[in-house]
């Protein structure tokens, strides 16, 4: 076997994320706007006032310019799978191909149908259904969305399964173990309430950006009245599942949370750092202080973590080098363990083409003890198993203030709204404006958090990322990266321009 | 009535498709984007490595195996040599 190119790994990285956030930028707005347009709709089928019915329209066609320019832009994400991480495609396949297989039927069957209806049917289908179809089509995309999070929980906390070594597959044993863990449920929940964040920002960024302009008032004013309730709703929602993910990683994916908590040395009622700038240089295990700045709240990393004031949250260190006193291992161990699974497993293979049986056996049954342990035998030191820790820390961080702040946003608004105010508070509808883009950047930071802060893992304890890949050379993967690069620059400036035409004609007039 | 049914679904979509003014433009973005998505990116860039490289599953499980265990099963085929 030729030596892994780890550029070529770091290259599939990087396209798999220019990807993945592109993808991003289309997947909040379709679902946060989906609900605004069924709430907008609500309100039009039980007052029967018509300009309830233009603003429905009006935003409909927005979130149609966004659904189509962001659609298939996710399957592109399949065409790496198979050409950049075949050795991970082939071994989770079973796993993912019921969800994807779901989520593609689910997607087939609302677009063809409900889709249609909620675009063409306004004159030829019953307000009723028009309505019916206008809800299915945001459950339907948000239930789609479900199952591309519940294979993306699987590989963050890998569970309903077993590992087949005849066939190097990961299969599954219970389909709602993988749909109902822990790590998923948080993991929906709060993608899509902060998406649904997102996506009432838009509404208000758009209708503040006209009451500025003294445009279509009426609308802009019923538009963001609609948008800051369900913002405010969702924000303090997303607020609860984060701190519900965060409480989940403290057991599932410790490195993670230490990583974006910026917990180096862990202990018992441990501090949370509210603000805090890390050390410049800082390594695992090199004796620097880990903040050059920091302002805690006591105990609050422990009660965050463990729901106890006194309870022990591991960091960075103890997880790497290990802790007695908490009986915790250390990397070291693993590593080891995972480099006699990996014997293991080659002992069998070998056993299993001589034919011979009881080696055969013998060699399962050892590697049975440590396969939980498999991914680590590809690390060569223990420090290998800690996530980049400034990226994750600072994107974390970026996106606790930014959701913190839109929900006393969504407040303001909402008490301008109620009061009548909206149209004179002109500072306040420049934030409206300026937040949007705020949002956008703190949902894109929170897929940072979730992956950069899994590293080194593909699969959690199972495999490594530079395992995941295919052993191909870099050049192709530049090539395509590159080609990538300038066909979503070409969509996104298409989208902006239709976006942009589309808010300047504005709602239908009456 | 089922080809009532059917002529009905069918002038829908019709009426629809005829009745778009943004929606022309966006379909017409929709088709080059999944042009070149199968046609060009899937077919001459994206192939899938393990479909093209080998026959059935077998090969596959026994590379990707190959891959997982490398130099340990290499020096398990000269132990048991």
């Amino acid at each position: 076997m030729g030596e892994l190119d780890l550029g070529m790994v770091n290259w599939a990285r990087a396209q798999f994320t220019l990807t993945a956030m592109y993808h991003w930028l289309f997947v909040p707005i379709t679902l946060g706007l989906s609900f605004l347009c069924a709430f907008f709709e609500t309100i039009y089928v039980r007052t029967g006032k018509e300009e309830w019915k233009r603003l429905t329209k009006f935003w409909m066609t927005l979130f149609g310019i966004n659904f189509a320019i962001g659609v298939a832009t996710g399957i592109i994400l399949e065409f790496e799978f198979g050409t950049n991480w075949s050795n991970y495609s082939w071994m989770v396949g079973d796993i993912f191909g019921a969800p994807l297989a779901i989520e593609g039927i689910f997607a087939f069957f609302i677009e063809a149908t409900f889709f249609a209806v909620m675009f063409f049917g306004w004159e030829r289908t019953s307000k009723g259904f028009h309505l019916f179809s206008t809800w299915m089509v945001a459950i339907g995309s948000n239930l789609s969305a479900l199952w591309i999070l519940v294979a993306n929980s699987w590989m963050q906390y890998p569970v309903g399964m077993v590992f087949n070594p005849d066939t190097a597959r990961f299969e599954m044993q219970n389909i709602w173990e993988v749909i109902l863990s822990p790590v998923a449920v948080a993991k929906f929940t709060h993608t899509t309430s902060s998406s649904f964040v997102v996506g009432s920002l838009f509404v208000i960024a758009v209708s503040s950006y006209y009451l500025l302009k003294k445009r279509h008032i009426d609308m802009a004013k019923k538009s963001i009245l609609v948008a800051s309730v369900f913002g405010l709703l969702s924000g303090l929602f997303t607020a609860f599942t984060g701190d519900e993910s965060a409480f989940v990683n403290a057991s599932t994916q410790p490195m993670k949370l230490a990583a974006y908590e910026g917990l180096y040395k862990g202990s018992r009622g441990a501090d949370i750092v509210a603000f805090g700038m890390l050390t410049p240089g800082k390594r695992t295990g090199d004796g620097q202080e880990p903040f050059a700045f920091e302002i805690s709240i006591p105990r609050g990393l422990a009660l965050l973590a463990t729901r106890e004031w006194n309870g022990f949250v591991p960091g960075i260190e103890d997880l790497v080098y290990g802790n007695s006193a908490e009986g915790l291992v250390g990397a070291a161990d693993m590593i080891e363990r995972g480099k006699k699974a990996i014997v293991d497993l080659a002992a069998y293979k070998a056993a299993r083409k001589a034919g011979d049986d009881a080696a055969g056996k013998a060699a399962l049954e050892r590697f049975n003890v440590n396969k939980d342990y498999l991914g680590y035998g590809y690390m060569t030191r223990p420090e290998e198993i800690v996530p980049p820790v400034a990226s994750t820390y600072y994107s974390f961080h970026y996106m606790v203030y930014v959701g913190t702040f839109i929900i006393f946003l969504m407040l303001f608004f909402l008490k301008a709204g109620l009061s009548d105010r909206l149209a004179e508070n002109r500072l306040l509808l420049r934030l409206g404006v300026a937040s949007f883009f705020l949002a956008y950047l703190a949902s894109e930071l929170g897929w940072v958090v979730a992956e950069v802060g899994r590293q080194p893992w593909a699969i959690q304890d199972m495999l490594p990322v530079k395992m995941a890949a295919t052993n191909i050379g870099s050049g192709h993967v530049q090539g395509t990266f590159l080609l990538f690069f300038i066909l979503f620059a070409v969509l996104l400036l298409a989208e902006i321009k239709i976006m942009i035409k589309q808010i300047k004609i504005g709602p239908e007039v009456a | 009535m089922n080809d009532n049914l059917l002529r009905r679904c069918y002038n829908f979509y019709r009426d629809g498709f005829r009745a778009m003014t943004v929606g022309r433009t966006l379909w017409k973005i929709i088709a080059v984007k999944l042009l070149v998505m199968f046609a060009v990116l899937k077919v001459f860039f994206f192939p899938d490595f393990l479909n093209t490289t080998f026959d059935n599953d077998q090969q596959r499980a026994d590379h990707v195996l190959q891959q997982l265990t490398g130099a340990a099963e290499h020096n398990e085929q000269r132990r048991m040599r």
